[in-house]
């Protein structure tokens, strides 16, 4: 065991994704409390690109099978990495990527996992995980004392800024593990995001409907208002996968992230999916029920009225 | 074909949550307890892949779970073919004992295809699909959006499966069977079963039971975790919350933006 910290560098067509340099600044913090060192994996061949001067070292596998994500492929290579290279701890971003890898790794590897982490500490060896469960709704605080572990972390809980530093990391170039040659499962196609009729991330103010809003047929109330108010309707993703919206106007995780003048949400619990694609908006109003539901720890105002009374309300006030 | 799907009772989180005295779980004794709605994606996107294919679709869930019998029910009257309650797993088991309870019972049961929900809100998410992965030496694919059954060719028995990334962005990946899936949104909204059908089929009754004996090896290792403390959020911030009648409320919301400039007038 040694008490290096390794991360899995994601990235996207602008480089590396903000979440990687996150793990990195964090990693950066853990590594110097254990004397240990920060080992950045890039996996696939091309550029490394910039934004991993926070690490030690690189660590790159550039087999052609790793140039786009393929789950079975980057589990193989990661799981014979940490064999070989022997950190202490495994960071991953709480993505697709996360939720492939954290567990299965954690498995094979015979290592302890925390999910949804969004906080991280260290206590002597110990790496002390604070998580999200129950929707966010309350806060774990688990203590990792085995030798090996590995965390996945929601993206925005730690700040950039400690990744985003300069340095001119070692790297180490390692062959891909002979299995590449026979993965049961293999990429079709990529499929790029279907154009919708607005650009939500344009938009100056969004009115954002969640599930409370119970039918496609309500969501009238909210496009009137919102046609008052001048601004663009988006949703949450219970809501598109109703078939109430369309996909090109859900906000979150798995949609589109938006930092519009204002953010209207009626109906939205504020799940950290949700939270993680409109937080850095520069006005969060919230109307929801529920005086507990987690919208309202981000929200600048929050209302408890309901939203069947209030959307008419404003579209009364707004000339309606 | 034979289609696995597990379903889980998860708490229902419009309630209020309490935490217990000793502060490092939840207090389940007054919680509403609901099928995890993203298993009944799960369960949707089975039964589309069974009318495609006249694959058999079986429901699984644990017995400690709260209420989650009538789930399994449901299950049938929309569809599925068969209920099976694992025993054995004990009152309220952890991450690990349950992953390998679902193991043991797919190791003596071995399904085709098992499609989870891609995760369940209330304890250490989504670590299900990718640990069963792991257990059962299969592939697995999590946050996926649609499974179909490659028909051409026949050989090897595969599906494709759209995976979803941040922005919309997807990828279409081919899996070979036997295979475990995470299953984000089903193709259509979840069907409902009418309360008469589901009636119908608890009187029948019917739900298998099977003590699967645990799968061996440590699930994660999430065994070995110490909850040390549970706790709401610290409030950094909390809204500033407008109160009053619902029109008095839209009058301070049209200040807050008129004094922004966003609205005119
Ligand atoms: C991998 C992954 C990716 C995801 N990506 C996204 C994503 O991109 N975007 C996203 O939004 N979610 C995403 N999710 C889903 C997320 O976890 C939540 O399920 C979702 O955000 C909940 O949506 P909601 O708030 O609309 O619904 P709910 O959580 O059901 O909340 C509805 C709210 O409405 C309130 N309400 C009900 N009636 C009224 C009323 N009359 N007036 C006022 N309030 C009322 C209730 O109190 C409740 O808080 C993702 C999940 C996963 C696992
Ligand atoms: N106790 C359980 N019984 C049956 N299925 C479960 C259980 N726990 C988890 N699952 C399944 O695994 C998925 C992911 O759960 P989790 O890993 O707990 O987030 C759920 O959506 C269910 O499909």
């Amino acid at each position: 065991m040694s008490s290096n910290v390794m991360v899995l560098v994601e990235a996207e067509a602008g480089g590396v994704t903000d979440a990687t340099v996150e793990l990195i600044g964090k990693a950066r913090e853990l590594a110097t409390a254990w004397g240990g060192a920060v080992e950045a994996v890039v996996l696939g061949p091309g550029e490394v690109g910039t934004g991993l001067g926070g690490a030690d070292t690189v660590v790159r596998v550039e087999h052609p099978g790793l140039a786009t994500y393929l789950p079975e492929a980057y589990e193989n290579t990661l799981a014979e990495l940490l064999v070989t290279r022997s950190p202490r701890l495994l960071m991953l971003a709480n993505s697709t990527v996360g939720l492939d890898l954290g567990a299965a790794l954690a498995v094979a590897w015979d290592a302890e996992l925390v999910a949804y982490v969004v906080g991280l500490q260290t206590e002597g060896t110990t790496a002390v995980a604070t998580a999200q469960i129950l929707g966010g709704k309350i806060l774990a605080e688990v203590g990792m004392a085995a030798e090996r572990g590995v965390v996945t972390v929601v993206p925005g809980s730690f700040p950039a800024a400690l990744g985003r530093v300069a340095g001119e990391p070692e790297l180490v170039t390692v062959d891909a593990p002979g299995s590449l040659g026979s993965l049961r499962m293999r990429l079709e196609r990529l499929v790029t995001p279907e154009g919708g009729d607005v650009d939500i991330t344009a938009a100056p103010m969004l009115v954002s409907v969640g599930r409370g809003v119970g039918s496609a047929d309500n969501i009238e109330l909210a496009q009137e208002m919102a046609d008052y108010l001048g601004a663009t309707v988006s949703s949450s993703r219970p809501v598109v996968d109703a078939g109430w919206m369309p996909k090109s106007r859900q906000v979150g995780k798995s949609g589109l992230t938006v930092t519009p003048r204002a953010y209207l949400a009626f109906g939205i619990s504020g799940a950290p999916e949700h939270l993680e694609g409109m937080r850095d908006s520069e006005l969060i109003i919230a109307c929801n029920t529920d005086e507990n539901a987690p919208i309202f720890d981000v929200a600048h105002y929050g209302t408890t009225t309901d939203l069947f009374e209030l959307l008419p309300a404003l579209t009364g006030r707004l000339g309606g | 074909m034979r289609i696995v799907v597990p379903m889980k009772a998860v708490p229902d989180l419009v309630e209020e949550i309490e935490i217990t005295a000793d502060g490092t779980g939840i207090d389940r004794e007054y919680l509403k307890f609901v099928l995890n709605e993203w298993d009944d994606q799960a369960l949707e996107e089975a039964l589309l892949v069974k009318e495609a294919t006249g694959a058999e679709v079986v429901a699984l869930g644990l017995g400690s779970d709260p209420d989650i019998d009538a789930s399994l029910y449901t299950a049938i009257a929309k569809g599925a073919d068969r209920a099976v309650r694992l025993t054995g797993a004990g009152e309220v088991p952890d991450t690990a004992t349950r992953a390998r309870a679902v193991a043991g019972y797919l190791r003596d049961h071995p399904a085709d295809l098992v499609i989870t929900g891609v995760q369940a809100p209330d304890d250490l998410d989504g670590q299900l699909p990718a640990t069963l992965g792991a257990l059962l030496g299969h592939p697995h694919v999590s946050v996926v959006v649609s499974v179909a059954l490659v028909t051409d060719p026949p050989e090897p028995p595969a599906v494709r499966v759209r995976q979803e990334f941040a922005g919309g962005r997807a990828a279409e990946l081919v899996v070979d069977l036997p295979a475990v899936i995470g299953l984000q949104a089903a193709r259509q909204a979840p069907r409902y079963a009418p309360i008469s059908r589901i009636r119908q089929v608890m009187a029948a009754g019917g739900i298998e039971q099977v003590d699967p004996g645990l799968a061996p090896g440590s699930a994660t290792g999430a065994s070995g975790l110490a909850v040390r403390r549970m706790h709401a959020p610290e409030k950094t911030s909390h809204a500033q919350m407008l109160t009053g009648s619902a029109d008095e409320v839209a009058g301070q919301i049209v200040d807050l933006l008129r004094s922004r400039g966003l609205v005119k007038g």
